[in-house]
């Protein structure tokens, strides 16, 4: 009856070996309180939330909604969501596909693994994409690659910058080789965007994998990151298996990949917007030497 | 190892039952003709069941084949002159792609493939034919190449995916294979990509973007193995074959989505039953579309590219309001 008052929220539930394994499990009640996935420390949520989704103790980012991190990045009152009515088919007529997909739009709330649209960072208006983990994995099928090319083709058209934050299981395998397309669509259209000048930032958010890691993802100007985001091609279990070997704990972290060359920069959460109004402006001022004193 | 996969047995049996007899004959003198002559129509009539027929899965384990042609095995046949080049010159030549110039029927192209290898050994150093980051640079290179020299490409797409390897991670899988989508999509000189065999997900996709791609009439194509999808849908990798069907794999349903342009057709019982024959028929088809894609300028063969893989994609939309939770 207690636990009646507590709100379920879905962020309660990230599950972590790491620290199960060491812990002993702690009840905690869902909704109010929240558990760090990453060191175990219990905040109440309502500070979690304040303190942007990361874990006061430890640093770690937990995975945001679509929605959550548009409000975190857009300025308040600027955002028009764009294809919003774009829903997926089942062309393979892949056992249980349907099924899924109507319960996943129910449990997320959002109709695709991303939600796209214009606003304004700092002032300078984008074209933005946000996927959502909690939809399907982030996974992409025809409906994530309709719109993130759509969003380019958008970008383009209005020569706006372009900024799409991935997160990603990889590609949807109920779509087979539709999905797998998605891949060269994406890029095709980043290359058009990108030939003519325009600015494309990638944000990797926990976790970016696979054919969405493998495709738009990895082909920003900037390529950027959260702390801790686990960004790569293959999942750690299938190279596990595939080498027999253990592989560190900061295998395919963002700190990982940028001490490895595979990235610009490690963004922490607070400090993204205003990093990124930053790397805006520096694409919109146009200073001639001659002019400044 | 013998050539004949399960499926196959009743018609390797049926051989031996023929040869048999006519061995029989000739030791003991007798005229078996007409039976022989029977037992070789119902040969025809079991070859023509079997492989008119053939199930997804079967279709799977012909693209594996152990003895299934590999890149290097085409390339003396449908081209001459070829001159192997190596090396991404950033780090290593990774020797599960193999490429460089040759002539098809005398007009110089540039070639790169998925390699495989031809035994354990091979297969060792060829990453069984699966790329590391060098490996899609160094086709990468090779396709730069043949657009600054205005050469058409041609790419043969034979591989389990991109080697899923530490290493690989640390030095950018996921980036080299994206920016191989990205720079295909740009080069002004035809593209004409075939499925030799087996093409796995973003490891084949990243020599996959072309004007035009064909597919072996036994090769898949798929964006995750049967094996990998198995695992995933019943926990259990190996109920592959239930997969294969489920995952429309084959060259004919790839051919539906319009996501290839041609199927080329392979002799009974796949590839290897004959080499020349069917590197006779890649390279006809290869020939005609390269006739046909040289009329086009780079901006029509970009703009051509771009179409293709620009209206791949099955989707809806409608403004119906999303399910109620609870
Ligand atoms: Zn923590």
């Amino acid at each position: 009856m207690f636990k009646d008052l507590f709100q379920k929220k879905k962020y309660a539930v990230v599950p972590s070996e790491r620290v199960s394994a060491e812990r002993p499990k702690r009840e905690i009640p869902e909704g109010l309180m929240n558990k760090c996935p990453k060191c175990g420390t219990i905040q109440f949520s309502k500070e979690l939330e304040k303190n942007q989704k990361v874990c006061s103790s430890c640093g770690h980012h937990f995975r945001l909604s679509a929605h959550e991190r548009i409000a975190m990045t857009i300025d308040e009152g600027t955002f028009s969501e764009i294809d919003a009515d774009l829903v997926s088919q089942d062309p393979l007529n892949f056992p249980g596909y349907a099924g899924k997909l109507e319960q996943q739009k129910a449990s997320s709330g959002l109709k695709d693994a991303i939600v796209t649209g214009e606003g304004e960072i700092g002032g300078f208006r984008v074209v933005i994409g946000v996927m959502s983990f909690d939809f399907f994995t982030g996974s992409m099928g025809s409906v994530v690659g309709e719109k993130v090319t759509r969003a380019i083709e958008r970008a383009a058209e209005k020569q706006l910058p372009l900024l799409l934050f991935s997160t990603s299981g990889g590609a949807r395998m109920q779509e087979s080789i539709l999905s797998l397309m998605q891949m060269a669509k994406t890029s095709a259209a980043l290359a058009r965007f990108q030939d003519q000048g325009g600015l494309f930032i990638s944000v990797f958010t926990d976790p970016t994998l696979g054919g969405v890691s493998a495709s738009f993802a990895s082909l920003g100007d900037y390529n950027l990151a959260e702390p801790g985001a686990i960004v790569g091609f293959a999942g750690r279990i299938v190279i596990e298996q595939t080498i027999r070997q253990k592989l560190p704990d900061n295998f395919q972290t963002a700190e990982f990949n940028l001490k490895h060359g595979q990235l610009d920069k490690v963004v922490h959460r607070k400090d993204m917007k205003s990093f990124l109004t930053k790397l805006l402006d520096m694409h919109s001022a146009k200073g001639d030497p001659a002019d400044v004193s | 190892m013998s050539l004949e996969l399960p499926f196959e047995k009743p018609l390797a049996e049926l051989r031996k039952k023929i040869d048999e007899l006519k061995k029989f004959g000739a030791e003991r003198q007798i005229d078996f003709t007409d039976e022989i002559g029977r037992l070789e129509l119902r040969y025809q009539e079991l070859e023509q069941e079997i492989y008119g027929n053939l199930t997804a899965a079967q279709i799977m384990h012909l693209a594996r084949h152990h003895a299934r042609p590999t890149t290097l095995d085409y390339i003396p046949h449908v081209f001459t002159d070829f001159i192997e080049l190596h090396g991404d010159r950033v780090f290593a030549d990774d020797l599960a792609i193999v490429g460089g110039l040759a002539k098809l029927n005398g007009v110089p192209v540039t070639v790169v493939g998925h390699q495989r290898g031809k035994d354990t050994k091979d297969n060792i150093q060829r990453f069984f034919g699966s790329p590391h980051p060098e490996g899609f640079r160094k086709a990468l290179r090779f396709m730069q190449q043949a657009n600054k020299f205005g050469r058409p490409i041609i790419t043969f797409i034979d591989t389990k995916g991109a080697y899923p390897g530490d290493t690989a991670e640390e030095r950018g899988q996921s980036e080299a294979i994206a920016r191989n989508l990205h720079a295909m999509s740009t080069f002004g000189v035809p593209i004409i990509c075939v499925v030799i065999g087996e093409g796995g997900s973003g490891g084949a996709l990243a020599l996959g973007v072309g004007n035009r791609v064909l597919m072996l009439e036994n090769a898949i194509y798929s964006v995750i193995s049967p094996n990998g999808a198995a695992s995933i849908l019943w926990k259990d990798a190996s109920k592959a074959d239930q997969a294969a069907e489920t995952m429309k794999i084959t060259a004919k349903d790839l051919l539906e989505f319009g996501v290839i342009e041609e199927v080329i057709p392979e002799p009974y019982g796949g590839a290897h039953r004959d080499l020349p024959v069917q590197a006779e028929a890649i390279k006809e088809a290869l020939w005609r579309h390269m006739r046909e894609l040289s009329a086009l300028s780079p901006e029509q063969l970009m703009e051509d590219r771009y179409a293709k893989f620009r209206k791949v994609g099955v989707f809806a939309e409608e403004a119906a309001p999303l399910p109620v939770t609870e």
